[in-house]
């Protein structure tokens, strides 16, 4: 055994005797491998080849690869182009309605056939798309501003003002998002102004929290980070540093839960317009359909199907098309080297 | 390989070769590695990161990622081959044939369960835990040398130190005594002085077992300290290995010569010194550029229900740095030594004394003056994967600086970043890539091309190469060196590494719980050190008397 073992380290024994290192009782042979078998490079050489690539650009070169991105991404450009251009998709008014057509099956030119009112189910769901996915757009937008201003703030800041906006989101958190839309829809002011902009705004309220709740945790991670430290011994202004270095760091988790939630809301405003408290009744909308075809279930399931259908698949694709992003900007996945 | 014919090896790997598939394709991850290990003999493989020398250890207990596999080659444990064998085959292995204490002391216990029960889970897993586990878990805690063991069994992993987790994490390794363990880097994440005793104890204990370590380092000092046998390794190739004593003092593969002369361990042993920047007689007549006198800081620690505690981090803290030369700031963590670097960078307010840098009291600088001075001092952070904002080009990082102070138009910008580039000597073609895509060194230069941007008179370097592997902070510390040279910088060297002092710096403060215990030069400190602590952490450097 190496002779210095088994002495003891607190005996007081000068230290240079205890750590002379170790000699084995076995021959060891001093193997040398050939240089040319493993050559010498420089130290930590920058490699040159290849095309550099931001965050968001390799986020986007993972995610071009990925089936699961490029159905949903398919079917949201579908969805999109039947929102901006229904005359493409049908040449049939939505709003003609014949009542002898009344619950009629498909025929040619109408391949989902007629609702109770003798309207063409598949020209209302294609005209319903623009109302549902306007709700989905905007709520968002409205939803990240807010809450991700908000957010930011609380998280950068801290403090009292931290405090007070963690409690005012929690208030609204509180209050399940249909519950209190159906509060607030009742409103004399929403009540007698319903149109696409009172969902909208009503939706806004309730949601802006989780993305503010988002935002704030990524803000805390990335306000400590060294490069914000840096930034402010370069001369930047705790402001500035907060719109330079720190939200452009926080973005990616905001962006996977604004693209998921858009679905939500295209939910949420289908259940609303179901109750009878979401869109106006002249606006097309799919929530609308599901709700008038609800009267007509046994006779004609059919009805509530098709606008289901519609509604189901693009909030799947949202749904589908946050997963995807999640996955692409997924810090754990790309740890740098 | 043994010409002592009659003990057979332990372990001994022949030829392997260990392929990861990555999305770019199969990456070679080691190639024709040999090593044997005898029965109660350490082995140290020693190499940069990315050497391969993890992955040989986890490939000889099963443990490879699953992208990983052994390719060819034989992993042999006591004459079987278990290169190939089977999951059930080695969970009989682990724990009573093959231990491992793993490195990083802080996340590798389960925070939701007691010391004691994880240990516990060892020693039934190989069925050792016997009619009174409850007293065997305490000797095993006793034995890896924590003191109260019956205490500190019921207690959590936040509750311990990182020395006593990573004692806990040798208890575990060790209970089912086994016949060899595997220690990756177990020290790396540790102070110098519990580096020390943690090794030590291991030492003593593994002799008593016969156990034989296969100890994973990055700090060629330490192994051949620690170890009979060395193992170099570079880009997945064993390039050298030998008796420890004879490949330290007779290294014949060039990267092993590269290796010994960069390991500031080793260097500081040898006593190697930087040059100073300065005439030693000028600086010593000119006036201090940074004077700080009697700086303290106290931190408000809540404690919950509006009351507070004081935690004094730095206590009356006084010294100056002369124009041109360097001072290091050394302690163990939490000595308070980064406090002092925020300070001075006026991230951090004082609670009381003064910071005076050119004749100016930095503490009452008005914003525009505030704004001038973070003109002239500028930091350098540790963790090179932290320091620069991934979101940001090489060229926008380094350009920052001047467009927030209005330097330049565009044209000129560029032009001073590729200036820049070459004075940390990186290509200019770099400025087109992303922080993301550099090595850690490669970033720690870039945050110095940043620093230097504003031509400071003062760079604050806060454990600036405490991340870096042995080469690459020697590279990183030559080229601070030069740099002061050339444009007579000062720096604020802040580390908690005695050996790279002797690399940079000129002087030294050391520093404990938040008190300057010594200062002087780096020779007095070196040859001549005066406090007990001081002349602790000089001993606790690997490598002492090796050379």
């Amino acid at each position: 055994m190496p002779e210095n073992q088994n002495q003891n380290p607190e005996a007081g024994l000068p230290i240079s005797k205890i750590r002379a290192g170790k000699v084995s009782k076995y021959t060891i042979p001093h193997f040398v491998a050939p240089l040319d078998e493993t050559p010498l490079q420089g130290v930590d050489a920058v490699k040159e080849t290849g095309k550099p690539l931001s965050m968001w650009a390799e986020a986007w070169r993972s995610l071009r690869k990925r089936p699961l991105f490029i159905i949903s991404a398919l079917l949201i450009i579908l969805v999109i182009a039947i929102a901006t251009i229904p005359g493409l998709f049908t040449s049939v008014d939505p709003t003609s309605c014949y009542l002898e057509f009344s619950n009629e099956g498909p025929s040619s030119g109408h391949p989902m056939g007629y609702n109770f009112q003798g309207c063409d189910v598949y020209a209302r769901a294609i005209h319903g798309t623009r109302a549902s996915l306007m709700v989905g757009i905007f709520t968002t937008i409205f939803v990240v501003l807010i809450g991700g201003t908000i957010g930011a703030l609380a998280g950068f800041y801290g403090g009292w003002l931290d405090t007070i906006l963690a409690r005012l989101g929690d208030i609204f958190f509180a209050l399940p998002m249909v519950l209190g839309a159906i509060i607030v829809m009742q409103l004399p002011a929403f009540r007698d102004n319903k149109s696409v902009w009172t969902v909208i705004v009503t939706l806004a309220i309730f949601g802006w929290p989780q993305v503010a709740r988002i935002t704030r945790g990524a803000v805390l991670e990335a306000r400590d980070a060294d490069f914000v430290k840096a930034s402010r011994a370069l001369g930047l202004s705790r402001g500035k540093s907060l719109l330079k270095h720190v939200i452009p760091n926080a973005m990616a988790p905001v962006i996977v839960v604004a693209t998921v939630n858009l679905g939500v809301y295209i939910v949420a405003e289908a259940t609303l317009s179901f109750l009878g408290l979401g869109l106006p009744f002249e606006v097309m909308s799919w929530g609308n359909d599901i709700s008038s075809a609800q009267s007509q279930l046994r006779n004609n399931p059919m009805m509530l199907m098709w606008p289901a259908l519609f509604l189901s698949v693009t909030v799947l694709s949202f749904i589908m098309l946050g997963d995807a992003v999640r996955d692409a900007l997924d810090p754990k996945s790309r740890k740098g080297n | 390989m043994v010409q002592n014919s009659e003990p057979k090896p332990l372990l001994e790997i022949k030829d392997l070769a260990i392929t990861f598939s990555t999305p770019d394709g199969p990456v070679n991850a080691v190639r024709n590695a040999n090593l044997t290990v005898m029965p109660g003999e350490t082995v140290a493989i020693v190499g940069e990161s990315g050497s391969g020398k993890s992955t040989t250890a986890l490939a000889a207990i099963g443990l490879l990622p699953s992208n990983g596999e052994v390719s060819a080659g034989q992993i042999l444990f006591d004459g079987e081959d278990i290169s190939k064998a089977s999951e059930k085959r080695f969970v009989e292995l682990r724990g009573n044939h093959i231990g491992m204490v793993p490195q990083d002391p802080m996340s590798n216990l389960n925070p939701v369960w007691k010391i004691g029960f994880q240990v516990k889970e060892t020693l039934k897993a190989n069925g050792l835990a016997g009619s009174n586990p409850k007293q065997r878990v305490a000797q095993v805690l006793a034995d890896a040398g924590l003191p109260d063991p019956e205490t500190r069994m019921n207690q959590y992993p936040h509750e311990f130190s990182g020395g006593m987790r990573q004692r806990a994490l040798i208890a575990i390794g060790l209970a089912c005594r086994p016949r060899l363990l595997i220690a990756d880097e177990p020290t790396s994440a540790l102070d110098v002085t519990v580096q020390q005793q943690i090794l030590d104890h291991l030492d003593t204990m593994t002799s008593e077992l016969g156990t034989a370590v296969l100890l994973i380092t990055h700090d060629l000092g330490l192994a051949a300290e620690r170890a009979e046998k060395v193992i170099v390794m570079y880009k997945g190739q064993v390039v050298e290995s030998g008796p420890a004593l004879e490949l330290l003092r007779n290294p014949q593969h060039p990267y092993t010569k590269r290796l010994i002369n960069s390991a500031p361990s080793l260097a500081a042993q040898r006593g190697d010194k930087h040059e100073m920047a300065v005439d030693e007689v000028v600086a010593e007549k000119s006036e201090p550029l940074l004077k700080i006198s009697n700086l303290t800081k106290v931190f408000d620690i809540r404690k919950g229900f509006g009351r507070k505690e004081k935690f004094t981090a730095v206590d009356k803290v006084s010294f100056e740095i002369p124009k041109g030369t360097t001072t290091a700031v050394v302690g163990e963590s939490g000595s308070g030594k980064s406090t002092i670097a925020q300070m001075v960078l006026n991230l951090l307010d004082a609670t009381s004394g003064d910071i005076v840098f050119d004749g100016q009291a930095i503490g009452k600088l008005s914003e525009r003056e505030l704004f001038k001075y973070r003109r002239r001092v500028q930091p350098i952070f540790q963790d090179p994967y932290g320091s620069l904002d991934p979101m940001y080009s090489i060229y926008r990082t380094i350009e920052e600086p001047l467009r927030i102070h209005g330097i330049g138009n565009q044209a000129s910008r560029e032009k001073k970043v590729k200036e820049l580039l070459g004075q940390v000597s990186m290509p200019a073609s770099t400025m087109h890539r992303f922080p993301n895509e550099l090595s850690g060194g490669q970033r720690q230069r870039i945050a110095i091309a940043r620093a230097l941007a504003l031509q400071p008179e003062m760079i604050v370097c806060d454990e600036a190469v405490s991340a870096l592997d042995v080469l690459v902070q020697a590279q990183v510390l030559e080229l601070l060196d030069e740099l002061q040279r050339e444009l007579g910088l000062t720096y604020l060297f802040i580390t908690h590494d005695l050996a790279v002092v002797r690399q940079i710096a000129d002087n030294v403060c050391v520093m404990e719980h938040g008190k300057l215990v010594e200062q002087g030069t780096v020779d007095e400190i070196f040859e001549n050190a005066k406090s007990d602590y001081t002349r602790n952490l000089l001993s606790a450097i690997p490598g002492a008397s090796l050379i």
